[in-house]
Parts: structure tokens; C-alpha cells; sequence
């Protein structure tokens, strides 16, 4: 009955607060139940997102048709790790797409970054008050980089957007290494005091 | 392990980011295995990149895209008959030795990139009481990774860097103006940082060592063994 699904909107209805809990439950009945409603309601949330942040990223459209179909591939195959992970659900697709870009040009065989969600010990369910401390953090975390000094907010949409190193962002901006590192490290500061608040 | 020095905040933001070239992310992988202080703190960088994927604009799919996706699901054995409550309890036994937080015989994220134990390891020498092993990288690398090998007791001449570099103990431990590195210990350097490690352990210190490019190894080892070998 899917092989008849034609397409997928690709426009949405705005977003609500309430749609980060539903990411959790969405994620949790893929996990436990193998709803492929769920992860159908969680593609047309994130593939268009996953999508265009690799099309930033100097992919074609193809390949980031590609690599995002891989992201979400992974996501419906470890949808149970994910409360290994602990975190955000967006944060943790995020890691997959970027984890796919990488792997799309290493030697192979080799793996240089690592699946955190593959070591960490805990593997309860995540209970309902972490996940409300988890949508709190991510809520804060957008809300802390809307209000960076512009600067150190371009730094970091430098680097989490348009994935440049740190060398790179300062020949682009003709600005010295040290700066650079100085304003990541300010903005970073600041919105991990804001994440350790929300504990 | 009793881990005393972590990277900096900035190779933990920019690891999270994916832009760390592949020997830095090496070693930053190794290092996330046995500490969950920098586990967190990357997690909290990758809240910047959910964040950012959340606000993102969205790109038109390709015609049909969940519809190839779901035939994808229909093949893959992993999916198949996959009963939640099954594949948790696989999974966890499948990984109970990556579930270890110390590093068994290397760590996960060098497994990979070497095929025999640390003690089978062929050393090239480069000077006395210094031996290195270069580990291959992948071809478009814009970063060089080694194994390097200082004899117990070795003190090396004071030395300046060039670039970003990476260092992290994986067996003994030396000692410099920083403070005492041992296993699991990064040593996170920059441009025109200044030092003269000793290594203090009673065995040889073995550590891996990422550095921006070939070149910049090289001269790196020039000012290292000039003292030594008065070139
Ligand atoms: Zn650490």
C-alpha cells in the first residue's frame, strides 16, 4: 500500500512548541512498534530540512536527496538508540545527516567520527519530565543563537550551516584564527550556561 | 581513568559542527569513548546543529522520495521482523564491549584505521628514543595522523608548533609546563605554544598525534630533533 505513495508536501503548517514532544513520540512508536505513520509524519517534518542544510553545504540536489534518504534510512533502523542518545531529536538527526556527509568521502572501511548514541550506557526510555528538560533546552538553545552578537553568530553559522573549519571562516572573513576561536568560544559559552540552567 | 585535560571548548564546537578534519576527529572520537564530560559537551554543540535544522528552510523532495524510502525499509534485513524488545536486548549485548567505558586493546574510533594490536605496531625511528608509525588516512585527509613513541625517561628539547595540533596519551604519561598528561589526556595545542614534555611513566609513552599537514609534522620533527641529532 506505500508503493502507491505518490508525494510528499513539501510546504507545512507553522511550528508549534508542541510538535518537539511529538518528534519524541514519533520516534518512540517507530522504535517500539515499527509505525511507519509515525515515521512517515517524522520524514515530511525533517527530510525537506535534512535536505537543504546538505544543499548548503555544497551537495548537489541529488546527492543530498541521497544522503538525506540514508538520514532518515537510520533513523528507522535505530530508532531504539536513540534514548542512548539523550537529547534533542532534531539534534540527533542533525548528527546522522552529518555523520552521512562525512562517511561520503572517508577512506573506506574507516570511521572517524563516532555514534555516540552507540556507546553510552543508559538505555531507558526517556522519562516524560526529561523529555520536557530536553525541549526546554532546545528551545533555549534557538532562542540564546537568535540573540548572539551578530559576529558571533555568523561564526557559528559558519560552522554548523555551511560546515567550514575554523581556518576557513578566517580567510573568508580575513579575520585572525584567534578571533575566530575567540568568538566560538564566547558564543559556546553562552549557550552551554543557558543548557546547564535548564538541568 | 582519571581524565585531567579535555580539548578545547572550540575543537568540541567545531567536532559537533562535523568541519575537524579527519586526524583531529580521530582523536576526538577515541577520546568521547571513555569521557562523558566531553560526551555532554559535545552533545550540547549538536543542540546548535538540531537548532539550525529545526529553522531551516525546506528543499523540494525529489518525486516519490518516502515511497523509495519504505521499499528501502522492505529490504533491509534489519528491519524485518524486528521486534523492539529483541533488538534492544541484541544491542545491548552485541555492545557490551563498546559499552565499556575504558578502551580495551585500542580505542573504537582507531580500530579502524590500524590493523594490528599496539604491541605488534612496527615503530620507524626517528631519533633516539623517538619512533613513529604514520596512520593512512583517506586520500583527501588535509591532516596527517602518527603514533609516536618516547622512550620512559626521554626528555624532549623545548619546541614550538605550528598549526593546530592534537595529542592524545594512549600509554604512559609525560610531563610539561601544562601539567602531567596520562592516558586518555588531550593535549590540545595552538600556533606558537612553547613546551619541553618529559616523559615520567615507567613504561615508554605512546601517543596519538594529529597534526594540520604532512609538512607541518615534518617541521615540527626538524625543530624536535635538531637539538638532537645538530642538524
Ligand atoms: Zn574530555
Amino acid at each position: 500500500m506505500y508503493v502507491q505513495y505518490k508525494s510528499v508536501p513539501t510546504r507545512r503548517v507553522d511550528v508549534t512548541k508542541n510538535e518537539t514532544t511529538d518528534h519524541h513520540k514519533l520516534l518512540e512508536l517507530i522504535a517500539l512498534n515499527r509505525d511507519k505513520k509515525a515515521f512517515e509524519q517524522l520524514f515530511i517534518y525533517f527530510a525537506p530540512r535534512v535536505k537543504a542544510v546538505l544543499m548548503k553545504q555544497s551537495s548537489d540536489a541529488n546527492t543530498a536527496e541521497d544522503l538525506m534518504q540514508e538520514t532518515m534510512l537510520t533513523v528507522w533502523n535505530k530508532a531504539d538508540k536513540f534514548s542512548k542518545y539523550r537529547g534533542s531529536v532534531s539534534a540527533w538527526i542533525f548528527t546522522i545527516a552529518r555523520n552521512k556527509r562525512i562517511d561520503g568521502y572517508r577512506k573506506q572501511g574507516t570511521k572517524h567520527y563516532l555514534d555516540i548514541e552507540d556507546i553510552e550506557l543508559t538505555d531507558d526510555a526517556m522519562g516524560s519530565e526529561e523529555i520536557l528538560i530536553s525541549n526546554e533546552r532546545d528551545k533555549m538553545v534557538t532562542d540564546i543563537s537568535n540573540t548572539l552578537p551578530i559576529e558571533q553568530k555568523e561564526i557559528i553559522e559558519m560552522s554548523f550551516v555551511k560546515e567550514l573549519s575554523q581556518t576557513e571562516i578566517s580567510k573568508k572573513l580575513g579575520i585572525p584564527l584567534g578571533t575566530v576561536k575567540s568568538r566560538m568560544r564566547l558564543a559556546y559559552e553562552k549557550i552551554r550556561k543557558s543548557v546547564e540552567e535548564a538541568l | 581513568m582519571n581524565i585531567n585535560h579535555h580539548p578545547d571548548e572550540t575543537t568540541i564546537l567545531s567536532y559537533a559542527a562535523g568541519t575537524l578534519d579527519e586526524a583531529f576527529a580521530v582523536i576526538i572520537s577515541c577520546h568521547l569513548q571513555i569521557c562523558s564530560t566531553c560526551r555532554e559537551a559535545v552533545k550540547t554543540a549538536e543542540l546548535i546543529g538540531g537548532s539550525h535544522l529545526e529553522q531551516s528552510e525546506e528543499a523540494p523532495l525529489s518525486q516519490g522520495s518516502f515511497g523509495r524510502l519504505l521499499e528501502k525499509i522492505s529490504v533491509e534485513p534489519q528491519a524485518e521482523n524486528t521486534h523492539a524488545q529483541s533488538s534492544a536486548s541484541q544491542s545491548n549485548e552485541t555492545n557490551q564491549a563498546a559499552l565499556n567505558p575504558e578502551w580495551s586493546e585500542l580505542p573504537l574510533a582507531l580500530q579502524s584505521y590500524l590493523t594490528t594490536n599496539i604491541d605488534e605496531i612496527k615503530w620507524k625511528r626517528l631519533a633516539p628514543g623517538v619512533s613513529h608509525h604514520p596512520i593512512k588516512l583517506s586520500e583527501n585527509a588535509n591532516s596527517s595522523l602518527r603514533l609516536l613513541r618516547i622512550a620512559k625517561g626521554k626528555q624532549m628539547p623545548e619546541h614550538g608548533h605550528n598549526g593546530h595540533e592534537l595529542t592524545l596519551i594512549l600509554q604512559g604519561a609525560y610531563k610539561d609546563k601544562f601539567g602531567t598528561f596520562a592516558k586518555g589526556d588531550i593535549a590540545d595545542l595552538d600556533d606558537d605554544v612553547e613546551h619541553q614534555p618529559k616523559v615520567i611513566s615507567d613504561e615508554d609513552c605512546i601517543c596519538l598525534a594529529a597534526t594540520e599537514a604532512p609538512t607541518k609534522f615534518k617541521s615540527l620533527l626538524g625543530r624536535i630533533l635538531q637539538p638532537i641529532v645538530g642538524i
